[in-house]
């Protein structure tokens, strides 16, 4: 009985707190965009220069990395095209192929796993040892929200940042493939990409942007939760951060595959 | 620019029929974590411009009944007023019109590590009044003059020492002229002459600003220098209120203990602790 009942048990502990845990992460982007939107009305006006700060290090700081790893796999995502159509002697199809799985998914991935890891951890590490070191505290005791000071930022930043960062990856993935491809195929780069544009619709990019925005809320909520659920000094940091870059992971790839399973119907 | 600081919505310092209203006002305040009680229902009031301190042996309560006077932890049941605001129904608009009267200085400090000291200091006046910078940078470096940390404004608080670290989250709390100034363990960590340093500022900060100061500690050298009252926490009940001499005169047996370090008698109830192990154990 024990045998069966303790786990259960367990099974239900963990439930009940990841249920809370949903519950609190809603309440931190419901208050989030609150403050942004109408904090000035009361005294917590979001500050665009904390934005700003926010966006240089989520976006601008990431261009370097988020270059290389799309040039990767768009080098990365010709070969492998390029190898199973030729079985079917079509080549050319190449273009169209690289074209849809960039856009509608790997551009907007890619980042966000690269982001999670950068900046979702950051978040967890800075506000995790903010609440060990009673910074959290001291900004309540100041009238400082710290959901206004320390999580809206970030909020508002990952949410122009991520879409901003798919594009663009999604361009230099192309851009790579174009590279590889083009000798196999015997075009122009020039003549790949002019294909790619005339293949490509609107709502392939919108559908990878879409998915930005909800990876950007995904990464923030998480990273800012743990951050403030950290106990436990700096172990209890290290902790907090690890948790926050693998659950960031895991919730956009089943995020991701939830929304391609809906827009590809 | 104009230089309007925002309006105290609370009501709070205006002279009312009964007599002075005292800063601070707790009733049968209840504290938990968990299945524990920390704070068994103790009463208390603070009145202005006093030094108070609490005092209490490792463990007694001190920070979590800080935490509650601080409005960082809502009391399981009982009321805390401060200047008059009750922090269990304040609305969020009373709360940070309240919070702006209040100045905390924390164990550690807590300065914000990505912030020069300057701009610790500065934080409450950039984010609560509509004061030019340049009018900022002159309060922030006066305060820092106060805790004798003039033309520090530029370091981070990475490159301070632990004393210093105090002061300066001294002069971040005081930055906004606040009526009532909280601070937990001035001492803690301190070598005994930078502590009576700060003992002596917190002095010179009721006498010159007229502050009324709540401290949080155990080093009884410091706490009967600098308190015009003290209470004596216990086990989260509040063993007495008292003048200095009152205090060190009291014959409780366990305020004697305190006084005299006088560890308590360790009794460990055997049938109890496997209890709780068991139950443990079941959960
Ligand atoms: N977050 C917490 N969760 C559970 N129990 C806690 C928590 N914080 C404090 N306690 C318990 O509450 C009791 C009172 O703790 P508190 O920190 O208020 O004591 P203190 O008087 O400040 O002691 P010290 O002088 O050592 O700081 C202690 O027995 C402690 O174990
Ligand atoms: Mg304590």
């Amino acid at each position: 009985m024990n045998a069966l009942s303790r786990p259960l048990a367990s099974l239900g502990r963990a439930a009940v707190q990841s249920v809370a845990g949903i519950g609190y992460a809603g309440m931190l982007l419901l208050e989030s965009l609150y403050f942004a939107a109408l904090g000035w009305r009361v005294g917590q006006p979001l500050r665009l220069r904390q934005v700003l700060e926010q966006m240089r290090q989520i976006g601008v700081d990431a261009l370097p990395i988020v270059t290389l790893l799309a040039l990767t796999i768009g080098v990365m995502l010709g070969i492998q095209f390029i190898a199973a159509l030729r079985e079917f002697g079509a080549q050319s199809q190449v273009v169209v192929a690289v074209a849809k799985s960039v856009t509608r998914e790997f551009g907007a991935l890619i980042t966000a796993i690269l982001v999670a890891g950068r900046s979702g951890s950051a978040l967890a590490a800075r506000i995790g040892s903010m609440s060990v070191s009673q910074e959290v505290d001291a900004l309540a005791t100041m009238g400082i929200e710290p959901v206004r000071y320390l999580a809206a930022p970030a909020l508002i930043a990952m949410l122009v940042m991520l879409p901003v960062l798919t594009v663009f990856a999604d361009t230099v993935a192309i851009l790579g493939a174009a590279l590889y491809a083009s000798p196999a195929l015997n075009v122009t780069p020039a003549a790949y990409l002019l294909q790619t544009l005339s293949l490509l619709v609107p709502g392939d990019l919108w559908q990878g942007i879409a998915k930005a925005f909800v990876f950007a809320v995904l990464i923030t909520l998480i990273g800012v939760s743990t951050g403030f659920s950290v106990s436990g000094g700096a172990e209890g940091v290290g902790r907090a951060t690890t948790r926050a870059v693998v659950l960031s992971i895991c919730y956009i790839i089943v995020a991701d595959m939830v929304f391609s399973f809906f827009l590809n119907r | 620019m104009n230089t309007r600081v925002q309006q105290d919505a609370t009501g709070a310092g205006q002279p009312s029929a009964l007599g002075p209203q005292p800063l601070i006002e707790v009733e049968k305040l209840e504290a938990w974590y968990g299945r524990r009680r920390i704070l068994n229902g103790i009463d208390f009031r603070v009145d202005a411009g006093e030094i108070r301190v609490i005092m209490g042996g490792s463990g007694s309560g001190k920070s979590t009944l800080l935490r509650h006077l601080l409005g960082l932890q809502k009391p399981r049941s009982g009321t805390v007023r401060l200047l008059g605001v009750d922090l269990g129904r304040a609305s969020e608009r009373e709360m940070l019109a309240l919070r702006r009267q209040i100045g905390v200085s924390f164990q550690g400090g807590a300065l914000l590590t990505s912030l020069s000291v300057g701009d610790n200091v500065a934080l409450p006046l950039r984010e609560h009044t509509d004061l030019d910078e340049n009018t900022i940078r002159i309060m922030s470096r006066l305060k820092l003059e106060v805790v004798n940390l003039g033309g520090f404004q530029d370091l981070m608080p990475s490159q301070l020492s632990g004393g210093m670290i105090k002061r300066a989250a001294l002069a971040r709390a005081i930055v906004m002229d606040p009526k009532l100034l909280f601070f937990d363990e001035p001492s803690a960590g301190l070598d005994p002459v930078v502590s009576a340093e700060l003992d002596e500022l917190i002095l010179r900060l009721r006498d010159a600003l007229r502050m009324t100061i709540v401290v949080v500690t155990h080093e009884l050298e410091s706490a009967f220098k600098i308190a015009d009252t003290i209470t004596v926490l216990d086990q989260g009940d509040i063993l007495m209120t008292g003048t200095v001499d009152a205090v060190r005169r009291a014959d409780h047996e366990r305020i004697q203990d305190l006084l005299n370090r006088r560890p308590r008698e360790i009794a460990v109830d055997a049938d109890a602790y496997l209890r709780r192990l068991t139950e443990e154990q079941a959960a």
